[in-house]
């Protein structure tokens, strides 16, 4: 595996405040990393410390081979990114949006407008190239930006909410469009998000951060499995013994329903581990179990876990 | 460098003010009414000799107190209306002229750099291999350049309206003179960079185009002076003089601009959005 992104300590302060706290992390090639974390926990500061937007307080950073401080404007040459309000020229139509940041990156001018043509179709924005983007839907701009970030091939994408704003359909849209990047043309993606669901199912490995500092970095499955130990358990029991195994289930979870029909009942709270003693309870009082299914934790979980340890340890 | 970045971002720029309502009143009437509209009103008041009978003696003061250089240049005219009309399109005029450039350059310096930042379309740009150097050098030239082209066009538009107008009293073709010729090739873009200097120390501390434009337009105090000083009689212009006023206001711009350039880092520009 080739590291595309290596920091080691990489810390930025803004006066007292601490954006970025000795983060220390390799990305590598292909891969669709996930950047978590609440509003103001040092996402986009990180994004910007890679980009060589920012110089770091202490610490360093190598993408791509470059240092982002020594050698900004080569690696931002080869990066593409989407910032967290897309930053468009609404004065603009859409087709010079594109041109505009064509000329800057300094495409071949031959292949200028046949590139702006294509981003304008991939994003199905071809229809209303020549208006204003003042005019456009939050979605469509939302399109625009993303589709200016990827207008010069970069090999590293850092994007920035990337489907806020969009409906459903253009959401799965832009989402399929960061997968091909990543799968099927070895693209490496750093993905700035507060949508879990869509980091789950995305990224590849995910770093939660807390106030600036790595707090959890790793597989979301393996995550999940890692930090989240009390989980949803469904039971299936005979239908006259429901109440029984609902008394029973108390001790061992944090709370127990029982659904109208009577046969089902929701465990939640319930330690990992504990999962055998409690079929072992429920055994022992003599009720028949069908089923146990202990449902997987979501990163949703790992964040509200680490958000919840980081909340008491404040 | 990246010309071609440059120039990419110039005529972004320019495309923006095209269509801002706040930019481009001031850049029409400005120069409308410093350029047409006072010297064709100083011509027809002029020509009017029953209020010019009226500041007779006044004039003859005003005349006896000219330096010997501008006696001499208006000695060929006969009448005093016709001295007096010279003196106002030639002399008192000149500094007045010189708003266009400082104008121009200012109030779109003021929607390229401070505006960028309002409409928040600053970050998208700072993301990409523009250099520093680079976005600032766009900047410039966005103001720059259309203050020039037009000072250029309004300077032979006044001398149009000048000649034409005036004709009726001064009875020949009299513009432009060396000292205008001066002020317009030497002066005019040095001014021209001043507003631009302005508007670069200015954007840094405001949040605003209004806040920016508002504050910047302090910057035409120097003109005032040179116009109340002629019309108080306490100095004149002269070739000469505009030659050494415009080499020291070249060496402000250069040092207010390289100052500038130094300051404008992509790092400080992003903390501050």
């Amino acid at each position: 595996m080739e590291a595309v992104i290596q920091t080691n300590d990489l810390t930025r302060h803004f006066g007292d405040i601490v954006a970025v706290d000795a983060l220390s992390l390799e990305i590598q090639r292909g891969e669709i990393f996930g950047l978590l974390g609440h509003n103001g926990a040092g996402k986009t500061t990180t994004v910007r410390l890679m980009n060589g937007v920012l110089n770091p307080t202490s610490g360093n950073v190598r993408v791509l081979g470059l240092s982002p401080v020594e050698q900004g404007a080569e690696l931002r040459r080869r990066t593409g990114v989407l910032t967290e309000t897309p930053a468009l020229y609404e004065a603009l139509s859409a087709r010079a949006n594109l041109t505009l940041f064509a000329e800057i990156y300094n495409l071949p001018k031959a292949d200028v407008a046949q590139r702006v043509e294509s981003m304008l179709a991939q994003f199905n924005l071809a229809d209303r190239a020549d208006e204003k983007v003042g005019g456009f839907s939050k979605g469509m701009k939302q399109r625009l930006a993303l589709s200016r970030a990827f207008l010069h091939e970069p090999e590293l994408l850092f994007l920035d909410e990337p489907t806020s704003g969009l409906d459903p359909i253009a959401a799965r849209q832009v989402n399929d469009s960061i997968l091909h990047a990543s799968r099927d043309e070895r693209r490496t993606v750093v993905l700035a998000t507060h949508n879990l669901r869509d980091a789950q199912q995305m990224c590849d490995r995910v770093a939660v951060l807390e106030h600036g500092r790595l707090v959890a970095l790793g597989k979301p499955a393996e995550l999940a499995r890692e930090l989240v130990q009390a989980r949803t358990v469904l039971f299936h029991v005979e239908l006259s013994q429901a109440a029984q195994a609902e008394a029973t289930l108390q001790d061992y979870a944090e709370s127990v329903s029982t659904d109208d029909a009577g046969g089902a009942l929701t465990a939640q709270g319930l330690v990992y581990d504990r999962i055998p003693d409690a079929v072992h309870a429920l055994a022992i009082a003599g009720i028949r179990v069908y089923q146990v299914s202990p449902q997987e934790p979501t990163l949703e979980d790992v964040y509200f876990t680490l958000h919840q340890v980081d909340t008491e340890a404040s | 460098m990246n010309w071609r970045a440059i120039f990419a971002l110039v005529r972004k720029d320019l495309s923006i003010v095209r269509q801002s309502k706040a930019v481009m009143i001031p850049i029409i009437m400005v120069p409308v009414i410093l350029v047409v509209v006072l010297p064709l009103g100083a011509s027809l008041l002029l020509g009017n000799e029953a209020m010019m009978a009226d500041f007779t003696d006044d004039m003859a003061v005003f005349f006896d107190n000219l330096p010997e250089s501008i006696r001499d240049e208006i000695a060929p005219y006969q009448s005093e209306s016709q001295q007096a009309l010279y003196l106002l399109l030639v002399y008192q005029f000149a500094p007045l002229f010189l708003i266009v450039p400082l104008m121009m350059a200012n109030v779109i310096a003021a929607d390229s750099f401070v505006g960028e930042r309002e409409r928040k379309t600053l970050e998208a740009l700072i993301h990409t291999p523009a250099t520093d150097f680079e976005i600032y050098a766009s900047k410039l030239l966005t103001a720059w350049i259309p203050a020039l082209i037009v000072t250029l066009a309004g300077s032979v538009l006044y001398g149009l309206v000048v000649n034409v107008a005036a004709y009726p009293i001064i009875e020949r073709v009299f513009f432009p003179t060396a000292l205008w010729v001066v002020l317009i090739v030497w002066v005019a873009p040095a001014a021209a960079g001043l507003g631009l200097a302005a508007m670069v120390l200015v954007s840094s501390r405001v949040n605003t185009f209004q806040e920016a434009y508002q504050l910047s337009g302090l910057v035409v105090l120097p003109v005032v002076f040179l116009l109340v000083g002629q019309f108080a009689g306490l100095l004149y212009l002269s070739p000469a003089l505009l030659i050494v006023g415009g080499l020291v206001l070249w060496g402000i711009d250069g040092a207010l601009l390289w100052y500038g350039a130094r300051s404008f880092q992509r790092g400080e520009l992003i903390a501050r959005l």
